[in-house]
């Protein structure tokens, strides 16, 4: 089932871009998606299609080979992308989260040498922020970095990582000093480094397609020169790659809890009961229009935060709120939906009970809603 | 290396579709785009520039105003220009008068090598590729399952039923690939922006000097006396298995020469 989301867009530019997402979605992506998630099969060359499209590095600078795309356009089409196929909404929103540092905070001559590939389409990043003991307390990493002459010598273990195993490279949050935050710094490793090595894949309840996997790191040397940012600077790299990273994730959610709702709603009017479709019964119109307004609210959440970060204002506290609303709201859709077909939405003949297998990872995923509530708390409180 | 690609627009198969009350395809009110079997021209030319690393590529269709999409999807692909020929006159010509129209764009432009689909999706005739060689005296190697360029010559494969032909032309000549070459590439974004700015040029037939009773339905050398829509489909044949299922599967391939 294609999308029929009308989008009100800002450029005729965008128009295309929407329009040869939807085509690659269509083609490419949503046709094989069931197969690959029960399998669990990375999406390696899909991804590799995407990015030879231009769609892996729409919101960076064309300079270097970017889209230069605003939030607002490229997260429609993170949107587009997962409702096709959440799996690859995850990779595209992870990799230009992994994009995000160099593309920030790297200095000019960094940028120089590494960007263009980063953004080439070819390579897959990742971001390696959690570990096994420190996930919402994220500044409580142990992953020590240690100078030695012109390298940093770094040992620990990076947990949940998106891509693990398959990246091209990797952003370490590592710890180089004491405890706490200000001891936090941020590298860009390459992906085949000495030391490294990789966790079996997760085996996760949705979403099996996207690689999950720890990246253990004994002894990896990685040049000093590959750090972004100032020694110390790493986590407010990593909350500032997450507030943009929120912003992806509710964009998938979108697509995701988009994708149920237009399943239910065309089952509603197959399936018939009592003489009639089901979808002429006033219990489930509720239903369906209940899950129709979630839908709508979530992503004019997220493009209203999308607006703002474009525009250069704060956005934090709504990537957040967006972050909030879209993740539960794609868990209550989907569960809907599964409500909707009743003992078909159980069974895997449907689409619809691996969608709301895959919601759930949503809520968790880049910072969890616990944590989002928090952020937006403390906007509130002080 | 310069490569002349031809390409039609045709009406989406997936949409709709009608004929006028003269018998000839709808192309104006329906949905249409690029034919499918002419993105594999498109990506074999891209994929002959890119192994020689150096060359260009100009596209040429013959439709009315719409038939410009499949032009710019042409473009948003790959290569450099395009050649799009606009003329009322043009409507209802039939495959000979096409392959006149062609040879006059032929003649305006500098090529090594004409590559084309192995039909439209539409008419399907398959002939207006070695129509347009013999007007222009090409060497046509036709039904290319692999195409390769060096040396001055082009080398394909051609799959039979009983046999694989290689057949090699010295260039300039005409090639027609079939759907066995190769996945067409998507366009990129990128792509699709600069496919605006390439230039197409558009050709009246006053401009290729072609008279207008030479082509059309009046200069057409054949006619489409009738169209009927297909049958609908009749129920199969149902096989009850009573122990014997397999003979009778079998008798049944027989009896239709599938085995």
């Amino acid at each position: 089932m294609a999308s029929s989301v009308e989008r009100l867009l800002p450029s005729e530019e965008a128009r295309e871009l929407l329009g040869l997402t939807r085509e690659i979605a269509d083609a490419e992506l949503a046709p094989a998606a069931a197969a690959a998630e029960h399998e669990g099969v990375f999406p390696r060359e899909a991804l590799r299609k995407l990015g030879r499209a231009g769609l892996l590095s729409l919101p960076y600078d064309p300079a270097y080979g970017g889209g230069g795309q605003p939030y607002e356009v490229y997260l429609q089409v993170l949107e587009e992308l997962s409702y096709a196929w959440l799996t690859i909404g995850i990779s595209v929103s992870v990799h230009s989260l992994a994009c995000f540092p160099l593309a920030e905070y790297g200095t000019d001559a960094q940028r120089q040498r590494w960007l263009a590939d980063l953004l080439g389409g070819e390579q897959l990043g990742a971001y390696c922020l959690s570990e096994p003991q420190s996930g919402s307390d994220a500044a409580g990493l142990q992953t020590r970095a240690v100078r030695d002459g012109e390298d940093y010598v770094v040992t620990g273990t990076k947990a949940w990582i998106t891509h693990g195993g398959v990246a091209d490279f990797y952003n370490l949050l590592v710890r180089t000093s004491g405890d706490g935050p200000r001891g936090i710094s941020c590298l860009l490793a390459p992906g085949q480094l000495a030391g490294m090595s990789f966790g079996e894949p997760e085996r996760k309840m949705g979403a099996k397609g996207s690689r999950t996997a720890q990246v253990i790191l004994d002894g990896v040397r990685v040049p000093a020169e590959r750090r972004l940012g100032q020694e110390g600077q790493g986590f407010s790299i990593a909350l500032a790659a997450l507030d943009a990273g929120r912003l992806g994730i509710a964009a998938c959610a979108v697509g995701l809890a988009q994708s149920a709702l237009d399943f239910a709603a065309s089952y509603a009017t197959q399936r018939e009961q009592f003489g009639r479709p089901i979808g002429s019964f006033q219990g489930i119109q509720f239903l369906l229009a209940d899950m129709a307004t979630a839908v709508s609210a979530a992503r004019a959440l997220y493009l209203e935060a999308a607006r703002r970060k474009d525009a250069g204002l704060p956005f934090s506290v709504e990537a957040a709120k967006a972050k909030l609303f879209a993740t539960d709201a794609a868990m209550r859709v989907t569960t809907d939906a599964v409500q909707v077909l009743g003992g078909y939405g159980y069974v895997e003949d449907f689409p619809v009970e691996r969608y709301l297998r895959e919601a759930k990872v949503l809520q968790i995923v880049e910072g969890t809603n616990q944590i989002q509530r928090m952020v937006i708390g403390r906007a509130l409180t002080g | 290396m310069k490569i002349v690609v031809l390409v039609k627009f045709v009406p989406d198969a997936t949409a709709a579709r009608a004929f006028g009350a003269d018998h000839t395809t709808d192309r104006v009110g329906v949905d249409g785009l690029l034919s499918e079997l002419d993105e594999y021209a498109v990506e074999q030319a891209l994929q002959v520039i890119e192994a020689a690393g150096e060359g260009e590529i100009t596209y040429v269709t013959m439709g009315p105003e719409n038939a410009g999409a499949a032009l710019r999807k042409a473009l948003s692909m790959g290569g450099d220009q395009a050649v799009h020929v606009l003329d009322d006159a043009l409507h209802g010509t039939d495959a000979l008068g096409t392959s006149l129209v062609l040879a006059k764009v032929l003649e305006k432009l500098e090529y090594d090598l004409v590559v084309a689909g192995m039909a439209s999706t539409d008419g399907g005739m398959s002939v207006v590729p070695v129509m347009l060689a013999e007007r222009l005296g090409l060497p046509a190697a036709t039904f290319a399952s692999t195409l390769s360029v060096a040396d001055g010559k082009a080398t394909i494969r051609r799959d039979g039923d009983l046999a694989s032909e290689t057949v090699e032309v010295t260039l300039p000549a005409l090639v027609s690939v079939t759907d066995q070459t190769g996945e067409a590439r998507y366009p990129s974004f990128k792509g699709i922006m600069a496919a605006k700015k390439k230039p197409v040029t558009t050709y009246t037939l006053a401009d290729l000097g072609v008279a207008p009773d030479q082509v059309g339905l009046g200069g057409a050398a054949t006619e489409v006396v009738e169209v009927t829509a297909r049958p609908p489909r009749q129920a199969g044949v149902k096989v009850n298995d009573e122990g014997d299922g397999g003979v009778k599967l079998a008798e049944f391939l027989a009896s239709q020469k599938f085995i």
